[in-house]
């Protein structure tokens, strides 16, 4: 019954999304009020919908009724329920059941703070985000329904794929959906305003908030996702440029460069069409990274769940939305009002640089991604594209986008000065030639890397440089200072935040990258093995046995110029359900650097292969995406952006919504 | 500055952003690929030894044999062809034999495949897609054999 309920209230969702995705677009022609308020019902009412089917799809979970095919599939009553919960989405019928969720649940919110929207496009864009909700409704309903029952109740689910029963995986799928379907709101608002006919400087005050929040969770998410495969992958790398992780970095590239265009078109009306092409690839991308993953066209370390004939569905809802929007962009889009140029030394023109840079390097990954698809297509040749290709185009292109970063947020509108923005930089400048010079002082073992820290360095000094400007700090008084920092915008802070937090990962990934250290060596019982100061003595094995899988760990003592500091205890776990084993790393964390272990094999003669390595400043990397979302947040929090922030004292005199 | 020069500017540095980009990924394409071959490839196309691959099958039953210092040897098949691989390190956790098995590395003049890295799929359900693909082509595989191909490798 729980689950044909759940069934249920999704054609609901379904039957209120298409009255949704025509009523509204025709009141909104028409001018008709009531039509146009149809919408914002109607949305609540899907979000109240596909909730319930989400809750529906959980119960069975969390009762473990495995005579739903999915819960079957991936779940086992043996299961904490911590994992129970989060193997709702670690599948893909799931997992595309919390997509739509998140869809409808940003419909919903454009539906209950849009009030201060006009009415025709608050109609149309509600309209539009129905259009892609109904679209992918009917993905689920028909390809991959997640409440198909079994025609006989098994006893015993199959399990859920023990990597994936982690905590680290129960967050990951919801923030970064979060981000990617996020960005559905800024296609949205283009393709609305595509279709009025009509966009200004307001129209990128709407979007701005919308587009901030999924970029914050897209940039969580990402970095959250990162840490996961690093811990639990087992060989401690923390970027594979693996396709599904170009999958979610092309929209972040894309989303990052739509906040910065946004700021043009809000201040200055300029840029508007090149912001309205970026909202609709940004979204763009987040389809093509769900179809990449969900398709099984692209063998990947992270895909879980897919089915190529499933892949036709997306890729027809793909070539839909990604086509029709394009083309109603490429027949609208010179119909609308041009914004102004501007003068090439200005903060426009340096965020123009900052577009330019953003989408060629995501053009490069995207490159890499599909080209290996394309070149099969054609040719036949199976080819494998790594890290050293994106190690000779994305990080080429990315160095002179970070070098211009500084500089940036110290121009002018309309007219700067980049000789006078140099001379402020004058401290970040020399700091970074400080910091180069005590780098190769202290290390000459690589050449690159005191570059690559006096970089950061230099970002963030950048970023300080940036408020010490704008506070007049050393300058005036510090009375005029303090009023000065309380009268600065929230979005000025969280700027200089997020680039400090670009910074910081940077840092991170310099500092591993030059110094990681790595042992792979067997040891038997007593042995020692030693690695950048640290001792570690394996003292034994022990078994263990968890809800349902038994583990073998393995005990090792770690010394730090022989004084004991603490015991690691990586162990592999074996999962009777599927017959599978799970690496699980111990890490010790020193400071922001940490010490891995991983467990290999136990050879003939009693010992144990191990996998060991110091990883200098790691926690940086992630440390570092958790800044710039900070930065984010604090800059959504500005009043100007805050979405239907009620102005001070006027909330009576305001408009009703419609 | 009139508009025109500005546009221009714009369109300039644009130009020369996309230009410097396409140098870049198409030198990355042609030095830093990996291709994909099975076991009837290798034998069929007798590529240079030196160049880097990938190949990928299934680990051959009873081939596989450890020596000191993680030592590793193993024979790839695709039931057409074998090549044999050494390899240094661990090997991932699903590493079997009779399972599929993808190794990256260089052909050494012998014969012998040096495999730098070995990935092995990640769930006793999934199978790599280029091994699918590569014993489809041997003949060698059943259709419905394995649930889903194509996913996690490593």
């Amino acid at each position: 019954m729980i689950p044909e309920l759940g069934h249920f209230a999704l054609v609901l969702a379904l039957a209120l999304g298409l009255i949704q995705s025509v009523a509204p677009m025709i009141g909104a022609r028409k001018h008709d009020a009531a039509l146009m308020r149809i919408a914002s019902s109607t949305a609540l009412m899907q979000f109240v919908f596909v909730a319930l089917s989400f809750l529906t799809l959980i119960i069975c979970y969390v009762t473990s009724d495995f005579s739903v095919a999915t819960v079957f599939e991936n779940s086992h009553s043996m299961m904490p329920l911590v994992y129970k919960v989060t193997s709702v989405w670690g599948n893909h019928e799931g997992s595309m059941l919390l997509w739509v969720l998140i869809l409808s649940l940003f419909g919903a919110l454009v539906a209950g703070f849009g009030f201060n929207l006009p009415a025709t496009l608050k109609a149309r864009v509600l309209s539009v985000q129905s259009w892609i909700a109904c679209a992918f409704y009917l993905f689920i309903l028909i390809t991959s329904n997640p409440f198909l029952r079994l025609p006989q109740a098994p006893f015993e689910g199959r399990d859920l794929n023990p990597i994936l029963q982690d905590i680290g995986l129960a967050i990951h799928p919801p923030l970064l959906y979060l981000g990617y379907v996020g960005f559905s709101i800024a296609f949205s608002f283009a393709i609305a305003a595509l279709i009025e006919g009509r966009i200004d400087a307001a129209w990128a005050r709407w979007v701005r908030p919308w587009t901030l929040a999924a970029w914050i969770f897209l940039t969580v998410g990402i970095a959250m996702g990162s840490y996961w495969a690093y811990y639990e992958l087992g060989w401690g790398g923390f970027w594979f440029w693996d396709p599904v992780e170009n999958a979610s970095l092309m929209p972040w590239l894309a989303g990052t460069a739509l906040l910065h265009s946004a700021v043009v078109m809000e201040k200055r009306n300029a840029l508007k069409i090149w912001t309205l092409l970026l909202a609709i690839l940004a979204f763009s991308l987040s389809l093509i990274g769900t179809f990449l993953v969900r398709s099984g066209v692209l063998t990947s370390v992270h895909t879980f769940a897919n089915d190529p004939a499933r892949g036709v569905f997306i890729l027809a809802i793909l070539v839909l939305f990604i086509g029709g929007g394009l083309t109603l962009f490429a027949w609208r889009a010179p119909m609308l009002k041009q914004g102004g140029l501007f003068a090439p030394i200005s903060r426009e023109a340096a965020l123009v640089l900052n577009n330019l840079f953003l989408t060629t390097a995501c053009l490069t990954v995207f490159v890499g991604t599909l080209y290996p698809l394309a070149l099969e297509a054609v040719t036949g040749d199976k080819i494998s594209v790594g890290a050293p290709f994106f190690n000779l185009t994305f990080v080429p292109l990315f160095i002179p986008l970070l070098l211009a970063m500084p500089f940036g947020p110290l121009m002018a509108w309309k007219r700067g000065d980049i000789l006078g923005a140099a001379q402020r930089l004058m401290a970040a400048f020399g700091m970074a030639l400080v910091v180069i010079i005590l780098t190769f002082a202290g290390d000459r073992s690589s050449v690159l890397a005191p570059f690559g820290i006096g970089l950061s360095a230099f970002i963030m000094m950048g970023a300080v440089v940036d408020i010490v400007e704008r506070l007049g700090l050393f300058r005036e008084t510090f009375s005029i200072t303090r009023q000065r920092a309380a009268g600065l915008p929230r979005s000025a802070w969280g700027t200089a935040l997020a680039h400090f937090g670009v910074a910081v990962t940077l840092l991170g990934i310099v500092c591993v990258t030059a110094w990681a250290t790595e042992r792979i060596v067997a040891l038997k019982p007593s042995e020692t093995v030693s690695i950048s100061g640290y001792e570690l003595t394996f003292d034994g094995t022990v078994q263990r046995s968890g809800p349902n899988f038994s583990e073998s760990a393995a005990k090792f003592t770690v010394r730090n110029g022989g004084v004991p500091i603490g015991v690691m205890e990586p162990s592999k776990r074996s999962f009777i359900s599927r017959a599978t084993t799970t690496t699980e790393a111990a890490l010790m964390t020193r400071g922001m650097s940490q010490l891995y272990l991983s467990l290999g094999d136990t050879n003939n003669d009693g010992s144990i292969s191990i996998r060991l390595y110091h990883k200098p400043m790691v926690l940086l990397i992630w440390l570092g995406g958790v800044v710039m979302a900070l930065g984010g947040a604090l800059s959504l929090s500005d009043r100007r952006l805050r979405v239907g922030a009620p102005r001070p004292a006027a909330k009576s005199a305001m408009q009703p919504a419609e | 500055m009139t508009r025109k020069q500005r546009r221009l500017i714009l369109i300039g540095a644009s130009l020369g952003v996309l230009a410097t980009a396409a140098g870049l990924v198409l030198g990355a394409l042609r030095d830093s690929i990996v291709f994909f071959n099975s076991p009837t490839d290798l034998a069929e196309k007798h590529p240079a030894p030196g160049t880097r691959m990938r190949i990928g099958g299934l680990v051959k039953p009873s081939s596989l044999q450890r020596g000191d210092n993680l030592q590793v040897r193993f024979i790839v098949t695709d039931g057409k062809a074998d090549v044999a691989v050494h390899y240094q390190g661990i090997v991932p956790d699903l590493f079997r034999e009779g399972q599929g098995v993808i190794a990256e590395g260089k052909l050494e003049p012998s014969g012998t495949f040096a495999a730098d890295t070995v990935l092995a799929k990640h769930d006793e359900r999934y199978m790599p897609r280029e091994v699918v693909d590569a014993l489809k082509k041997s003949g060698r595989w059943q259709e419905g054999e394995v649930a889903t191909p194509g996913s996690k490798i490593r």
